[in-house]
């Protein structure tokens, strides 16, 4: 059974058809991008997957479960965590608070035991510095950890989102426009970071891309939304030799 | 290693904090035994601890929550009166004034905080300045409210009205309470600056142990991106309840500090209106949004500022404008700062010292 | 008969009101700022008024002219010397307290001056009032001017901003201020021109308030300028026929509440009902709601 199952997913804003009859399979420990144009509605289709947006139809069923009309936060509950194409790290906390916060939902203790310091504060602070450390290294962010994450640089900045969203241990990623801004060094720096990540965690990514380098590096399948419709999909080398799919990004 | 000295860093920095207070509480108990501290100012202590820790939970809502409010005053009003409602009431019943002060001061805070929830639930889903004007409607409302009420007490029992103590239909035995615009006389003055200087160790401790824990860092995950903190898996209309609420609970402290300090409560626009309210967010914002610290140094220095300005008599409102204009235009705006950033390397000491 | 009586007085409160909220919308609609002062520039207005008819004996059409080129000075001089260092600050809430001290510093610049005492204002109005049905409703010459007055603004305001070019630069700069600077629009002369009309409106709401409820002391505009901030925000902070709504809406609400529930309680009312709105339409009547794009 695949990880992520779409059926007939469709949303409307007013009178514009965003998302329509989009379907989507995703076999657990793939790595998938989701390409086309610019507006083709492809953060749309991330904005439903996490709840963000409502479906007016369709089902999404994540290891079976539909999760179609939970909220946001229960959908990560579930398993989904997700990046931003603007990124959107908690930019007044450390780099280690950052990561700290995606560990809120699994490593608990009250309100009241952290005002008056009991020790379950004391044991889940040191288990939650101890996995966040542990997470940032992989990433090679350790020596940031107590810098502002609004001081890291633009990479960094990005990794450190990815590490956040890793932090809340996902069945599903999703990556939204990861290599945006970054020069060829970078995407390249990232596209192994993203291979390392779905080899060590063993996790499903589903990445949106407009660098076909990455894409076509990494990304073992594809599917092309344009207008809103699935156009093409299937492994990465063909869909990218389709026509259909040439035609929809240059044009005739 | 590492980790040792980032928790040792908060927890030095909360402890500077307490010390802070601490040697400032000393400092004025040896002025005053020394006589060095006029009778005015003495006077001045206890409201000035009531508002520290107004001040200090505003900074919970306004720089750690990021949300403006602009009925503080509201909560504090709140937790005043019910307070000191209580205390009238049990004067006789509970003769030992620190157990009342105790119950007086867990009423207070229990009514401001169950106000905070009453109004968050509704306000904390709208957005930047819509919640500050529900804020500051709920201030103005509670203090309406309290005007137009009338509570007295007989033999048989509690009366209410909401027209005069007249309607109450008190028995000859009975004693008006709560006497609408005249509100409340005779409230035991159980509020000492020792009990206030100890009331601010208590907020800062539970503010600041809040701010470091995973509750605190879920609310300033939220102030810096909502969309975020939802994706991770945050609650964020329960932190958000939370926060407002401690802050809430915080200023009826303050409020029943303030109200077990005077003869006589009453609810007027200069202590409990939207004045009140203005005038904590002052010190919220001059001693630096999120900074504990700064809002107890901004709340001492302009609550002491008119009194010390007080022999240029009618001028020194002026003044205390002119110098709020000047230093806020001197601590935000931008060419300020790029000014004071070119001359640092000058200042550098001196700076230091500021911060 | 009471009723079309109290229907009047509230649409002529709410007509001073709507006067000062088009001035709160229009600053916040380009400043994205709370102007607490603007309320203290309306009793700046009254005195003028006043200081210029019984001090200097001028007529009170030239005192009335007088006082709104005086405001108009005013907001120009607090705007740029108060407020621009300011616009781009880190957090918005330092304007906010700035503007907050420009309050207590026109408070206090009119207790040196003019005293704490509670004065008598002498209405400038010289309309005299309506009798209709025998006597059963009369309609104050104040009320008849304040609310043709605020009709007046209200339509002139419009024609403004849809027609003119200095209009439409108000309206882009709103939008986007940095847009309307790359379009070479002179984004500093137009938030100080925004200022400008807001506190001459100012002026006259002072002037109207003044003549219909005649007392008037350092403290008169705060009040009524958190009033029309509250209007403002009925009708949807930024949208000028939202303030008009709001401050009639806000006004008419006021006086039936002190009419018919309680006298003391017309505030809380008042505020109730803001409350209220803002649940069910929580940017105001006429608000956009505009939802941040993930």
């Amino acid at each position: 059974m695949a990880l992520l199952e779409v059926k007939n997913l469709g949303i409307s804003f007013g009178g514009l058809r965003a998302v329509n009859a989009f379907h989507l399979n995703i076999e657990k420990g793939c790595l998938y991008g989701l390409i086309g144009p610019n507006g083709a509605g492809k953060t749309t289709v991330f904005n439903l997957l996490t709840g963000v947006y409502r479906p007016d139809e369709g089902i999404i069923l994540l290891d079976g479960e539909n999760i179609v009309g939970k909220k946001t936060i229960e959908i990560n509950k579930t398993g989904i965590a997700r990046t931003f194409q603007n990124i959107r790290l908690f930019k007044e906390l450390s780099v280690k608070d950052n990561v700290k916060a995606g560990l809120h939902n699994h490593y608990r203790y009250s309100t009241l035991e952290g005002i008056f310091r009991l020790p379950n504060y004391y044991k889940k602070e040191k288990e939650m510095d101890e996995k966040a450390m542990k997470l940032l290294s992989v990433f090679d962010l350790d020596q940031e950890a107590d810098t502002l994450a609004a001081n890291l640089p633009y990479g960094k900045q990005r990794k450190l989102e990815i590490t956040r969203a890793l932090a809340t241990n996902p069945k599903l990623l999703l990556l939204d426009e990861p290599a945006a801004g970054m020069n060829p060094n970078e995407t390249k720096e990232l596209m192994e970071t993203i291979r390392f990540v779905r080899d060590t965690f063993d996790m499903t990514i589903l990445l949106i891309e407009h660098d076909m380098k990455l894409v076509s590096g990494i990304c073992e399948k594809l599917t092309v939304l344009n207008f809103g419709e699935a156009l093409c999909e299937g492994d990465a080398s063909d869909v990218l030799h389709d026509p259909e799919v040439i035609k929809a990004y240059l044009g005739e | 290693m590492r980790r040792m000295k980032k928790i040792n860093k908060t927890t030095k920095s909360n402890l500077i904090t307490y010390a802070i207070v601490i040697a400032l509480f000393a400092a004025v108990q040896i002025l005053t035994s020394a006589g060095a501290i006029s009778s005015l100012l003495q006077g001045l202590l206890v409201p000035l601890c009531a508002y520290i820790i107004l001040a200090v939970s505003l900074n919970l809502t306004v720089g750690i929550l990021g949300e403006l409010s602009l009925g503080h005053a509201g909560f504090m009003c709140v937790g005043a009166f019910t307070s000191a409602f209580f205390s009238k009431c049990t004067a006789e019943l509970i003769p030992v004034a620190g157990v009342r002060y105790l119950f007086a001061l867990l009423i207070g805070a229990a009514a401001a905080g169950l106000c905070g929830i009453l109004v968050g639930i509704p306000a904390l889903r709208l957005k930047g300045d819509y919640l500050a004007i529900v804020t500051l409607a709920f201030g103005e409302i509670i203090k309406n409210v309290v005007n137009i009420l009338f509570i007295g007490r007989d033999s048989e029992g509690f009366h209410f009205s909401t027209k005069d103590s007249l309607s109450l239909g008190l028995l000859p035995d009975g004693e008006v309470i709560v006497n609408g615009p005249q509100g409340i006389t005779g409230t035991p003055k159980d509020s000492t600056f020792t009990v206030g200087v100890i009331l601010i160790l208590v907020t800062l401790f539970i503010v600041l142990n809040l701010i470091h824990s995973r509750s605190g860092r879920a609310i300033m995950a939220i102030r810096d991106n909502r969309i975020a903190a939802e994706s991770i898996g945050i609650n964020v209309t329960k932190y958000k309840l939370m926060a407002f609420s401690i802050s809430a609970a915080l200023a009826g402290v303050g409020g029943v500090i303030y109200a077990h300090n005077l003869a006589t409560l009453t609810a007027q626009p200069k202590n409990f209106g939207y004045n009140m309210s203005i005038m904590i967010l002052v010190f919220v914002v001059l001693g630096g949004i999120g900074n504990i610290r700064g809002s107890i140094l901004a709340a001492i220095v302009l609550t002491l500022l008119p009194e010390l300005l007080r022999g240029l008599s009618d001028y020194r409102m002026l003044i205390y404008a002119v110098v709020l204009i000047a230093m806020m235009l001197f601590n935000w705006s931008p060419k300020a700062i790029e000014w004071r950033e070119r001359h640092s390397a000058k200042f550098k000491r001196k700076k230091q010292k500021e911060v | 008969m009471s009723f079309i009586s109290y229907l009047i007085n509230g649409v002529s409160l709410g007509s001073v009101y709507a006067i000062i909220a088009l001035g709160y919308t229009m600053v916040y609609g380009i400043a994205k700022m709370l102007n607490f002062a603007h309320g203290d520039v309306i009793m700046i207005g009254a005195y003028v008024v006043m200081a210029a008819i019984s001090g200097a004996g001028l007529p009170p059409g030239v005192a009335v002219l007088l006082s709104i080129v005086c405001c108009l000075i005013l907001g120009i001089v607090i705007e740029s010397v108060a407020y621009r260092p300011l616009l781009n600050a880190a957090s918005s809430l330092a304007v906010l307290i700035t503007a907050i001290g420009v309050s207590y510093l026109l408070q206090n610049v009119a207790l040196l001056i003019f005293g704490a005492n509670t004065i008598s204002f002498d209405s400038v109005v010289s309309v005299p009032a309506v009798t209709l049905m025998d006597g059963a409703l009369t309609i104050t010459g104040e009320a008849i001017v304040t609310i043709v007055s605020c009709i007046v603004i209200m339509i002139a305001l419009t024609l403004f901003i849809s027609r003119t070019k200095s209009g439409q630069a108000m309206r882009a700069v709103s939008e986007d201020k940095g847009a309307a600077q790359l379009m070479g629009i002179h984004v500093n002369g137009t938030i100080a021109l925004t200022f400008a009309i807001g506190s001459a409106l100012a002026a006259i709401a002072g002037v109207l308030l003044c003549s219909s409820y005649p007392s008037l002391n350092p403290y008169t505009g705060a009040m009524p300028g958190i009033k029309a901030f509250v209007a403002a925000v009925f009708g949807g902070i930024g949208s000028i026929p939202g303030a008009f709504i709001g401050g009639i809406l806000l006004g008419v609400i006021e006086i039936f509440g002190k009419a018919y529930i309680s006298s003391q309680m017309a505030d809380a009312i008042v505020f109730g009902v803001l409350i209220v709105i803002l649940l069910v339409k929580p940017a105001g009547i006429l608000g956009k709601n505009v939802q941040e794009k993930v």
